[in-house]
């Protein structure tokens, strides 16, 4: 009889204490993983112009060949004005390559736009129909790719990368592919 | 500086509360009088730090300060100035603050009107939401901080308030469901103190039972808020969409109502004790899940825009501790948790088991519902979602069972009473009942289908049930309006609510089952015949707004050729933002709304425009409305009023 005032007495307790060690198991899991299917994909094919230098043709064949970033960006988009600053000081002080992509964008916005807050890109892709960011599966700007040397989309990052973004989550990831950071 | 000493204020507060947290706890462990009285005053002292501190973000938002954060990303210059103070809610941080304040509100509430209570009481239910408020304030400042400066890169302008937020329902709505989701937090503190007191008497659930209640008001208006918001604003029609954000808000309702029910039970016959403090914890936990789903992120919503495992963590470390240590404390003390078996088979108690019992099942429901994607991924790894087809069916079920058994519950008498006196005359009402709602929907659509027919004769019995209550009650006096006068606001209260109950399942099944959705394309100056109707397409115009350009189409309605509406559906395009939104146009009625939105251009300047019927849709927010006045009814009843009474001087020392 006394045992079993005690089973009913403390099984509200266990019970509650099952479900929080499911839902502490599940917060490691991030939910966005949903969206990420090219992660481990190669970057779509495109062929496309460059904003800086109309006459040049940008194909895969010209992206870098070591460990980059792909900032998806555009001159609409009011976060990534927040961005930008930051960029230029990560492009300065980290041996990283940025590329932009200059997300449906007009060509002179574009070109005013670096030239107003400057240019961390080695060059920006001129998206301008939207397609290769349907084929990257972009759904806003600002968003980040990190992509390895061989081409292959490791990971992305969704929203404005400021100081806490870059030290805790891109240069973590950075590092796991095999990225040195020789600052 | 003005955020500054917005951030200041939270840090006072903070300080505050862990004062609020401790001494009067320690003093009513003492029964040091003085540690004891400072609850009160530290309980208004909060809430004036807070509300200095959420007035602060206020002021940043109206100043368009962009260097702090939270501003930049969640308002804009153009934005108008109503919703630039709204904004402020308008995300995790803000809303946040909006929670604590709130909390605090209630806190000050209760320190203010609370002179009934035992000084040992009162200490221990401020200093509960006292250790609340520091869990709480401590999540704003170290993980979700409002005030956060964007140095030295300050941007030009904001990237504006999200337009589904730019709206009157949702300046209203979030408010109100804090009220309610918090107010269960008073509720919360009462059952901690009457376990730390060790006796949950019946004065205790007189106590705790208006607070009960107030909670559970605002949380009834702010579902049915936001139902409203989402079938005008998201432009299809719909009123609930069984969205985990939805159903964070609904458990607590599920979970509340059954709370309201068996404290009345403890209450009046001293039953249930175990039971009522288990669903005051129930549903305060209930309230914090749905802060923890809500902004954690452990669900994908469309609601959820932020989504940080870090604040996850925070909540979940923080649910841990309260509910888990509730919940031990319950454990400890179960032993002096007696309650009165006194009752027979047929009686209120029992009544009441079975709405709680069925209440409760119908939460599991809903809880299963919206866990399952998570339980799914940790043991399978897969992701799934689950919608209607899961959630319709089940909770249906049940709630038909609720349906059915009120007629019989609201008029039993407590410890006995006798089935076969009120066996005939109920099935008899409910046999006048098939026959009106079979007439009623025959009339109403050609086709007579079972589930609305079970459903709006269960609804029509319930409300003949309740009529027929109150021609009982007033049976005694010597004229219909002096027996009409004669019955308690409380009764009036319980019938009102029962009355809602029924009205909106009533506009829940009609609208589910009989509304029209016609998909048409329509070309300038031209007429199309949807149903009885013609709908005339007379022009297409642009117009500026402050912050959105809006493309409208004029639509002239008729029927038989008689000119019934003019309506203007309208998408709009934000300007900052560049996202587009539909705005439907509601003919709105008390039996039945037409609903038309734009859906997108077709070449030469025709639409495909939605057109729907929409039969006793506002019945829904109607009964909703029904209940909440209940509710107010209820306690505004003259014996929660009765303060001297209930002051027993050597009450006190039964601590």
């Amino acid at each position: 009889m006394k045992a079993k005032k005690i089973i009913i007495a403390v099984t509200p307790l266990l019970i509650f204490l099952v479900l929080v060690l499911v839902f502490k198991s599940s917060l490691s899991n991030d939910p966005r993983k949903l969206e990420t299917k090219l992660v481990g994909q190669k970057v779509p094919s495109f062929k496309l112009g460059s904003v800086t230098n109309p006459e040049q043709v940008i194909t895969n064949a010209d992206l870098p060949k070591e460990i980059y970033l792909l900032n998806v960006w555009g001159t609409w988009c009011v976060s990534c004005y927040a961005e930008h600053p930051y960029l230029i000081e990560f492009s300065k002080t980290y041996p990283i390559k940025w590329v932009g992509m200059n997300y449906k964008d007009k060509p002179k916005d574009a070109i005013d736009y670096l030239q107003k807050y400057g240019d961390p890109f080695i060059y920006s892709i001129a998206d301008i129909s939207g397609q290769l960011g349907i084929d990257l599966g972009v759904y806003g700007a600002p968003e980040t790719f990190i992509v390895d040397a061989q081409g292959y989309i490791r990971d992305r990052h969704v929203g404005v990368i400021d100081n806490r973004v870059w030290n805790k989550v891109i240069i973590p990831k950075l590092e796991a592919i095999g990225w040195e950071n020789k600052r | 500086m003005i955020p500054e000493l917005g951030h200041f204020f939270l840090i006072l507060a903070l300080v505050n509360a862990v004062i609020l947290g401790t001494l009067p706890f320690y003093g009513a462990h003492t029964q040091h009088n003085g540690l004891m009285r400072l609850a009160s005053k530290a309980a208004i002292g909060q809430f004036i730090l807070l509300l200095a501190s959420y007035i602060c973000l206020t002021i940043a938002f109206v100043q368009d300060d962009f260097s702090v954060a939270y501003v930049a990303n969640h308002s804009n210059t153009l934005l108008p100035l109503r919703y630039k103070v709204t904004a402020v809610w308008g995300s995790h941080e803000g809303s946040l603050l909006l929670w604590i304040m709130i909390l605090a509100a209630w806190m000050a509430a209760v320190a203010l009107f609370s002179k009934a209570l035992t000084s040992v009481i009162r200490a221990r239910v401020l200093a509960t939401l006292g250790l609340i408020s520091v869990g709480f304030v401590s999540f704003a400042l170290f993980t979700s901080n409002p005030f956060e400066r964007v140095l030295p890169f300050i941007p030009i302008d904001g990237a504006d308030l999200n337009p589904l937020l730019q709206d009157f329902g949702m300046i209203v709505h979030p408010p109100m469901l804090y009220m309610g989701f918090v107010g269960f937090s008073v509720v919360f503190a009462f059952a901690i103190a009457g376990l730390l007191q060790g006796d949950l008497d019946q004065k205790w659930a007189k106590w705790a039972r208006p607070w009960t209640t107030v909670a559970w008001i605002f949380l009834t208006v702010g579902i049915a808020l936001g139902s409203w918001w989402a079938y005008y604003e998201l432009g299809w029609g719909g009123w609930w969409f069984w969205d985990p954000v939805e159903n964070a808000s609904f458990m607590p309702w599920l979970a509340g109502t059954a709370l309201l029910h068996s404290l009345a039970a403890t209450e009046k016959r001293g039953a249930y004790k175990s039971w009522t403090v288990l669903l005051a914890i129930l549903t305060f936990s209930l309230s914090l899940l749905g802060t923890f789903l809500v902004r954690s992120g452990v669900l994908t919503s469309v609601h959820a825009f932020a989504t940080d495992p870090e604040r996850g963590l925070f909540i979940l470390t923080f649910l841990g501790l309260a509910v888990g240590g509730a919940l031990a404390l319950y454990a400890w003390q179960f032993d002096k948790l007696k309650s009165n078996n006194n009752y027979t088979l047929v009686s209120k108690e029992i009544a009441i088991v079975l709405n709680n019992v069925l209440l409760f099942s119908s939460l599991l429901v809903v809880l299963l519902g919206t866990l399952y994607p998570l339980l799914a991924d940790y043991l399978w790894g897969q992701k799934v979602s689950i919608g209607p087809p899961f959630f319709d069916p089940y909770f249906s079920f049940f709630f038909a069972f609720i349906l059915f058994l009120i007629p019989f519950g609201q008029q039993m008498n407590w410890k006995q009473d006798k089935l076969s006196k009120v066996l005939m005359p109920q099935l008899a009402l409910l046999g006048l009942a098939i026959i009106i709602s079979s007439l009623l929907l025959s009339w109403l659509a050609s086709e007579l289908l079972l589930w609305p027919v079970v459903g709006v004769s269960l609804s029509l019995w319930l409300t003949l049930a309740c009529l027929a209550y109150v021609v009982k009650l007033s049976k005694n006096a010597s004229s219909f309006l002096q027996g009409i006068k004669k019955i308690r606001r409380s009764y009036w209260g319980m019938l009102l609510a029962h009355t809602g109950l029924a009205v909106t399942t009533i506009g829940a099944i009609v609208t589910t089952f009989y509304s029209i959705e016609k998909d048409v394309r329509i070309e300038p100056q031209q007429t199309v015949a949807v149903g009885e109707l013609d709908i005339y397409f007379e022009k297409f115009d642009n117009f500026t707004f402050e912050n959105y350009i809006s493309s409208q189409a004029t639509l002239k309605v008729s029927e038989d050729g008689d000119h019934l509406v003019t309506l203007k559906p309208e998408k709009r395009r934000y300007r900052v933002s560049g996202q587009l939104m539909t705005e439907a146009a509601i003919h709105p009625g008390l039996f039945s709304d037409l609903y038309i939105s734009l859906a997108q251009p077709l070449e030469q300047g025709a639409w495909a425009i939605k057109v729907y019927y929409k039969p006793f849709v506002r019945w829904v927010w109607l009964g909703a409305l029904l209940m909440a006045l209940g509710g107010l009814l209820a306690v505004s009843d003259k014996r929660y009023r009765q303060k001297k009474f209930t002051k027993v001087k050597g009450y006190r020392n039964e601590s």
